[in-house]
């Protein structure tokens, strides 16, 4: 990794002074209502490095991410501002990168975005111009050459931390991180992957990505969800493509009492971080308590990661 | 080739419930071949219509059927020429390029479309026809193996597959959908040519699709020898006029 910082945000410090990262997601309301992102904000500042703002996902309209990240920045939550290709054409997302960094983002997760089918307008037309590999390039151009991608010269520089998603359960697993490397090479500078329960299939993603000196060029930070019941282990285990639950976990969750099975899905949360901590090449954690943010505190607490680092 | 299907009877119905005299115009081909819109569909919808509108609306129409072999080239148009000037209307079941035709040719007729077209497609079993080309006008077929991405992946991407390919399918519908991008790898694993799928593709040149407006083909060798055949017209046109005018003037 040079030595040279893309951004300087918070979370790039973090990853270059050697801590272990950690950051959660923070979810925008259906709607304007801005004291929703105060409260969340209340919820995690100081507690994490950075916060993803999710933009649109699973393809429900809520508020933009570019207008949430510029909130959160005030309520003293660095944001990492995620950007799907599905609603914006190269035109939209090189003009709402600019209107970003203005506003104060220095962090963006690069993805392809959930599809419209998924959302509460299947009926709309997708744009897909370019896929998450592209928009990193493109994004990675404007700052390092201070070119948009026609070739024009930029007003004025930017400086922006790129991540990307990655899935080491999608299949062809033999394929996963080759794909990891193309996002690397696109610009990546650092990669939250997708949730993890299959810890085995993790390890041997990981190995590979060491071996193909991927970890040197980027920090991978490991996605975890915590199960609150049985009932969602399930849900998940079938019905979310790319996410598989071994079935030891879920009967574990399943084995102790109704009102006990969450404090068992934290439990087992706190034995995964512990475990990523452990893997050679995990930088961080990305916890994905989803619509549960007010719980972050407790977990980050509960697994030695407080105070967070001052860099 | 073209792939369409039929529009539901209430829609068409509604669209002539101004009208007692239709024609209804079969295409003999592609529409033809995927049993939506050759001679034997026209026959059954007319049936169907006809029935349909009795019951719905209490009247009675008039059907008239035919079926050209195509409805993509002006000559096969000209064929209709009386049959249009006995209707009040006509509903088209050729596909969408059949319907545009027919209206540049007969621009006095409403023209309605009696399906839905579909895309491009091939036949996989026999009732069952799939997309496999979106007609962008800049073909990538030699670096997937001969997979399209931009017709069969659901979110047209070029690095594929993406993180919702489970078990050789795509996550917008498991049941039916195939991981275009898993049959890349896996044909490009076989063919030796896996390099492909490890670079990185840049961002497609979406200007010779429909993004880049209405599109036209043009063969300049054809269109020069129309427009050779036209000046030779006009010239005997011209001679004949002035023969014409001559003859006048001597007999004058």
């Amino acid at each position: 990794m040079s030595d040279e910082l893309k951004s300087g945000s918070n979370l790039e410090k973090v990853f270059k002074g050697g801590h272990f990262a950690v950051t959660c997601e923070c979810g925008p309301p259906k709607g304007a209502d801005i004291e929703v992102i105060k409260k969340k904000a209340s919820y995690i500042k100081g507690k994490v490095d950075a916060a993803n703002v999710t933009d649109n996902q699973t393809a429900v309209v809520r508020m933009s991410s570019i207008a949430t990240s510029a909130i959160l920045i005030k309520e003293g939550v660095e944001p990492i501002m995620q950007m799907v290709t599905r609603d914006r054409n190269r035109i939209a997302a090189q003009s709402d990168v600019f209107g970003a960094y203005a506003l104060g983002i220095r962090n963006m997760l690069c993805l392809t975005g959930d599809h419209q089918k998924f959302g509460n307008h299947p009926r709309a037309k997708n744009v897909f111009d370019m896929d998450s590999i592209q928009l990193l390039d493109v994004v990675r151009t404007i700052r390092d050459e201070g070119k948009v991608n026609s070739g024009e010269e930029v007003e004025g520089g930017i400086g922006m931390f790129l991540g990307a998603a990655e899935n080491p359960f999608g299949d062809p697993f033999e394929f996963r991180v080759h794909r990891l490397a193309k996002k690397i090479a696109a610009g990546a500078n650092f990669i939250q992957t997708q949730c993890i329960y299959d810890m085995d299939r993790f390890k041997t993603f990981m190995k590979q990505a060491v071996d193909m000196g991927l970890t040197e060029k980027c920090y991978i930070m490991a996605g975890l969800t915590p199960l609150k019941s049985a009932g969602m282990a399930n849900y998940m285990n079938k019905f979310v493509a790319g996410i598989t639950i071994p079935q030891p976990l879920i009967d574990r969750i399943k084995g102790v009492e109704k009102g006990q099975q969450t404090e068992e899905g934290i439990k087992i949360l706190m034995e995964q971080i512990e475990e990523c901590r452990n893997i050679p090449g995990v930088a961080g954690a990305h916890i994905m308590a989803i619509e549960w943010e007010e719980k972050v505190p407790e977990l980050v607490e509960r697994a030695k990661l407080l105070p967070r680092p001052q860099v | 080739m073209i792939v369409a299907e039929q529009k539901p009877m209430e829609e068409i119905a509604e669209m002539i419930k101004d009208f007692n005299k239709i024609l209804i115009l079969g295409c003999g081909g592609c529409v033809s071949v995927c049993l939506s819109g050759g001679e034997k569909e026209v026959g059954i919808m007319a049936s169907a219509l006809k029935m349909f509108v009795k019951n719905n609306q209490n009247r009675d129409i008039e059907i008239k059927e035919m079926t050209i072999s195509r409805q993509c080239d002006w000559e096969y148009f000209d064929m209709v020429k009386d049959a249009m000037a006995e209707v009040e209307a006509c509903v088209c079941i050729g596909c969408g390029a059949g319907v545009q035709g027919l209206v540049d040719v007969y621009p006095n007729v409403p023209i309605f479309p009696g399906l839905n077209t579909g895309g491009l497609a091939v036949g996989k079993v026999p009732g069952v026809w799939e997309e496999r080309c979106a007609g962008c006008g800049n073909c990538i077929l030699h670096l997937t193996g001969g997979l399209c991405p931009i017709a069969r992946c659901s979110k047209h991407i070029l690095n594929g597959p993406c993180g919702g390919s489970e078990k050789g399918m795509c996550e917008v519908d498991p049941k039916t959908i195939e991981c275009v991008w898993h049959l890349i790898y896996e044909r490009l694993k076989s063919i030796g040519k896996l390099d492909n799928i490890y670079k990185i593709m840049p961002m497609k040149d979406w200007s010779t699709s429909s993004d880049g407006g209405v599109r036209h083909l043009t063969r300049e060798d054809m269109a020069k020898l129309d427009a050779e055949e036209e000046h030779k017209k006009n010239v005997e046109l011209e001679k004949k006029a002035e023969e014409a005018e001559a003859a006048a003037k001597s007999q004058g």
